[in-house]
């Protein structure tokens, strides 16, 4: 590229006060001298320290996530990608991945999850998927903070206004409340896309030469720098952020979307990748590191939103709605025409090199010259101490001699039913477009959405799942428990696991607690991951959740994709017919550490969770997936928050059209709290007509499964003999008007 | 017969009515990009819901001033069948093709949700093939589908019988709960004087098989068909 109008820029110095204001350390800043042998300039040390931020290097986390399983026959493409593949068949592949917004959200909560939301769409489709579905999991502080309201409300109406006008579908999702995050809250946004397996399109700056185009929104001055405030922790000044938080354009994003989805029908792109957290620097830097290649940027091509802006901004800037494409040498033209039939804007901003070099110039002058193997795979890699903290053994302890039992248990069912984190997610999700691509078989508000895949016999289940209090109470057990709750979820739909993407959200890794929690999390998670057989195949990692000192609970939250070999077999958790006998899959123990009940009536987050034995966990679920796919079964839901009590209340309300009754009988000698509402693990309750009883038998024997019929559906009213008789309209009114009572 | 879709930058939903007809329904069926001039005969144009060019200004108020929409004035003229869903009902009301006005929802929230219609005239192309009364379901997902016309306008569209489908309840009664936006006189969809542009919010291409939980919808575009073959296969020139 020209250099004769070469004009240098003046660039502020580089002072300790600079490089402290960066958030890199002065170990950090020596490295730094010793890679470049040499002082870094203004601009190169913003690079340096977006590309080694927590957020985009995972400098803290990185040992750990190797511990995960990443492979499997499905899978075409783990981790270290933008999004994550699977095989589906029929020449068909989906590509996912979850991502967190939670810092910019709490900051500016529409704009916040908004942009979360645009963020991993884009994710998705610069993988040559077309996004179908999407999801999102949310945790707010307790329901009567003052901000607890106002930041829901931002949220989901973020998270509406872009996906709805994106036109995909948000078709399930979680939504859970607790003091633990009053002062961080949790927005991790899901989607999932479907790509012809044999055109996957990966971020690659291949061949030497090629044109790097830089495609969608101009750049402004928006979310400098959004990387590193992802990577500190809240205080009272974190309120000053809000102009790191970037403004959402879902409109540009539906033209980009298709722009690309058409460019991406021809041959000449080569590679192409989202400007996502550090933007035209980490696009460009990545794209290098996976090809083995350089990349020489002139930033005065770049178009700019307002003038003035300087290498420094250009190259940090976090404006949304941006790619950055690799297309062949000398095919510029046709992406140009694609772009321009789409009112977008398409620019040759550098080429790829063969000297492994990240280089910006600017009106002519070099300005950046760094290896890209510096910001990328020799990134430092620490391993932060780890300590289990003494209060864990004060926090396990829960003797339940000293539990009341309530005398009333079925004023407690009603009260659990009218907790936020139990009742109805109605007025959430009521405000997404869940149906949009007219592929939504099952609906938000079932243990796991359905999609149709169009063109073929099959189906897709999606479920999000997380639980912060057993991760807290136990880190180990509670990274088990969210992989295996995501699984059960999918095979009460019918679906078998074929893949999960995870957020995993944490305090500060700079302290030996908080690292103590996330190296048991993970190890929990890949045992189940293996006793299951259930690949990572991409997710991301969110330190820093914590304010004035106080973490948030340990919360990895999982997403999970599985497939329904033949759609129409699907199955809903709610009762169909009188008459239809209810079975309990998996059976009840005396427990209720960490359980809703516990927290609601209580007061109390306490305990250890539930027992889990993985084996009878994948019997269970083998059991009930068979029983679908051999058609015997009317209903089957998962229990979870509120145990058997909520979970046969869900089953009688939880339908689109009329409530039904049920007369169950518990056998089991125990408390009455603890048999109703104990979180117990590895449990189905599901419905058969009597006919199937012994077909279901057959096949729970064969599995493994211990199972007893329960009682029956019918009536008007939920009976567990002899400690609950109450009508099912009653509780319905209940559940299904919480929220919305609470928002008013 | 020969269906047109218009394809908006921002819409959304031209793929699902393109499916629903080609596959459910065995029509002939095209794209017609916006940038265009409309060209070529077709029996029915359809406007698809979305948010065209982002409904940054007024729902559909931009949308209308696409090159393509001057042939969609002059093919609903001539007596052209022109179907707006959603979006495309706010479209068509901004570019004077249909009375009233749709605006935001009375909650100020996005509603996404099955609804209950009452089918109120079939002596229109687009409700032929039901009954005077007869319920549909179908879903809405919109923030803006509040219909309001002034009184006058109002008066005229009982009068001239218009107003072709009411949201009602499960029952087939009209109420404020069941009207998911605050619409006036519950309205959900009405047609110009001609009877041949017709605009509603619910999604007929989005319950068009027994899988999605309603096949209800294909009664509109079945309504169409029978009306095109019934009127010989005519077809407008664009």
């Amino acid at each position: 590229m020209a250099r004769l109008s070469a004009k240098p820029y003046p660039q502020p110095p580089v002072n300790g006060d600079i490089v402290a204001s960066h958030g890199l350390s002065g170990e950090e800043y020596q490295r730094i001298v010793k890679i470049l042998c040499r002082e870094p300039n203004y601009a190169e040390l913003g690079v340096f320290s977006v590309m080694w931020s927590e957020h985009c290097s995972y400098k803290s986390s990185k040992i750990y996530l190797k511990l995960l399983p990443t492979e499997g026959p499905a899978v075409i493409q783990g981790p270290g990608e933008n999004a994550g593949i699977v095989d589906i068949g029929g020449g068909l592949a989906a590509v996912f991945k979850m991502e967190s917004h939670n810092h910019p959200s709490f900051i500016e909560p529409y704009q916040g999850a908004a942009t979360g939301v645009g963020g991993i769409l884009r994710d998705v489709f610069t993988m040559g998927a077309r996004p179908v579905a999407s999801l999102n999991s949310l945790r707010f502080g307790r329901f009567d903070h003052p901000r607890t309201p106002y930041l829901l409300g931002g949220v989901v109406a973020g998270i509406g206004g872009y996906g709805n006008c994106v036109g995909v579908p948000t078709v399930g999702g979680e939504l859970f409340f607790d003091e633990s995050y009053d002062a961080n809250i949790l927005v991790n946004a899901f989607t999932l896309g479907i790509a012809e397996k044999k055109r996957i399109f990966r971020g690659k700056a291949k061949g030497v030469g090629n044109s790097l185009i830089y495609v969608g929104a101009k750049t402004g001055r928006d979310g400098i720098h959004g990387a590193t405030m992802a990577s500190e922790a809240f205080s009272e000044a974190s309120e000053k952020r809000r102009p790191t938080v970037q403004v959402g354009d879902p409109f540009t994003e539906k033209l980009l979307l298709e722009a690309c989805l058409e460019l991406m029908k021809g041959d000449c792109l080569v590679g192409i990748q989202d400007m996502g957290a550090a933007g035209l620097t980490s696009s460009a830097a990545e794209m290098a590191a996976r090809a083995g290649t350089g990349v020489e940027l002139d930033l005065s091509r770049v178009s700019l939103r307002e003038q003035g802006m300087t290498p420094y901004e250009i190259l940090l800037s976090e404006s949304q709605e941006r790619m950055l494409l690799v297309a062949k040498k000398g095919r510029e033209d046709e992406v140009q025409r694609v772009f321009d039939r789409w009112d977008l804007d398409a620019v040759v901003v550098g080429r790829v090199t063969r000297d492994r070099m990240f280089r910006a110039l600017f009106n002519g002058a070099e300005v950046v010259r760094i290896p890209i193997a510096a910001l990328t795979s020799d990134a430092p890699v620490y391993h932060r101490p780890v300590e289990r903290p003494q209060s864990q053994d004060e926090v396990q302890k829960l003797d339940l001699e000293k539990i009341e039992e309530p005398k009333d248990l079925g004023a407690i069912l009603k009260l659990l039913l009218d907790s936020p984190n139990v009742a109805s997610k109605e007025w959430v999700y009521r405000q997404y477009d869940h149906l949009v691509r007219s592929n939504t078989v099952v609906v938000p508000g079932a243990d796991a959405a359905v999609i149709r895949i169009k063109g073929t016999e099959k189906g897709l289940a999606l479920t999000v799942d997380g639980n912060g209090r057993y991760c807290y109470l136990d880190p180990y057990v509670g990274g088990i428990l969210v992989v295996v709750e995501a699984a059960r979820n999918l095979a009460c739909v019918g679906a078998r696991p074929l893949g999960l993407s995870d957020c995993l959200n944490f305090g500060s890794p700079e302290r030996a607690d908080v690292m103590w929690q996330f190296s048991q999390v993970i190890q929990g998670m890949r045992d189940a991951c293996i006793a299951l057989g259930v690949p990572v195949v991409s997710g991301n990692v969110s330190f820093y959740n914590e304010t004035d000192g106080v973490p948030i609970y340990p919360t990895p939250t999982v997403a999970m994709v599985g497939l329904l070999p033949k759609v129409e077999r699907y199955v809903t958790p709610w009762f169909k017919s009188p008459g239809d006998l209810v079975v309990l899959l998996g059976r009840n123990r005396e427990e209720l550490g960490g359980s809703e009940y516990l927290k609601v009536v209580h007061g109390m987050v306490k305990g250890t969770p539930p027992w889990i034995d993985l084996k009878l966990e994948r019997a269970v679920q083998q059991c009930c997936l068979k029983a679908i796919e051999k058609g015997i079964l009317r209903s089957a839901h998962d229990m979870s928050e509120g145990g058997l009590g909520v979970a046969l209340a869900e089953c009688c309300i939880s339908g689109p059209e009329k409530t039904l009754g049920v007369r169950v009988e518990l056998r089991e000698m125990m408390r009455g709290d603890a048999r109703l509402f104990g979180e117990s693990q590895s449990r189905i309750i599901v419905s058969v007509s009597e006919k199937d009883l012994s077909r279901l038998r057959e096949i729970a024997a064969k599995e493994g499964a211990p199972m007893q019929v329960i009682g029956e559906v019918g009536g008007s009213r939920l009976v567990v003999h002899p400690l609950i008789r109450l009508p099912v309209d009653e509780l319905k009114s209940i559940w299904s008007s919480s929220l919305e009572k609470r928002l008013r | 017969m020969r269906w047109g879709v218009i394809v908006f930058p921002g819409s959304c939903d031209e793929q699902d009515i393109y499916d629903c007809l080609k596959h459910n329904l065995k029509q002939k069926v095209e794209f017609l990009w916006h940038k265009d001039r409309l060209n070529g005969k077709f029996n029915c144009l359809v406007l698809p819901g979305g948010f065209s060019y982002g409904d940054y200004l007024r729902c559909g108020a931009m949308a209308r001033f696409s090159p393509i929409m001057q042939g969609v004035v002059e093919f609903a003229r001539k007596g052209g069948l022109v179907l707006g869903i959603c979006n495309g009902f706010q479209i068509l009301c901004e570019a004077g093709l249909l009375p009233g006005a749709l605006t935001r929802n009375a909650s100020l929230q996005f509603v996404c949700r099955h609804v209950f219609l009452r089918l109120e005239e079939t002596d229109t192309p687009f409700t032929r093939a039901g009954k005077k009364g007869q319920l549909l379901k179908l879903p809405v997902k919109h923030g803006e589908g509040c219909y309001y016309a002034d009184p006058a306008t109002l008066e005229r569209l009982r009068k001239n019988r218009q107003i072709l489908v009411r949201y009602v309840d499960g029952k087939g009664r009209t109420s404020p709960s069941a009207n998911p936006n605050g619409s006036l006189d519950h309205i959900a969809g009405v047609c110009n004087e001609g009877r041949n542009v017709f605009g509603l919010m619910p999604h007929p291409e989005d319950a068009g098989e027994k899988i999605l939980g309603s096949e209800d919808g294909l009664k509109i575009f079945s309504s169409v068909v029978a009306a095109c073959d019934k009127r010989e296969k005519r077809a407008w020139p664009g």
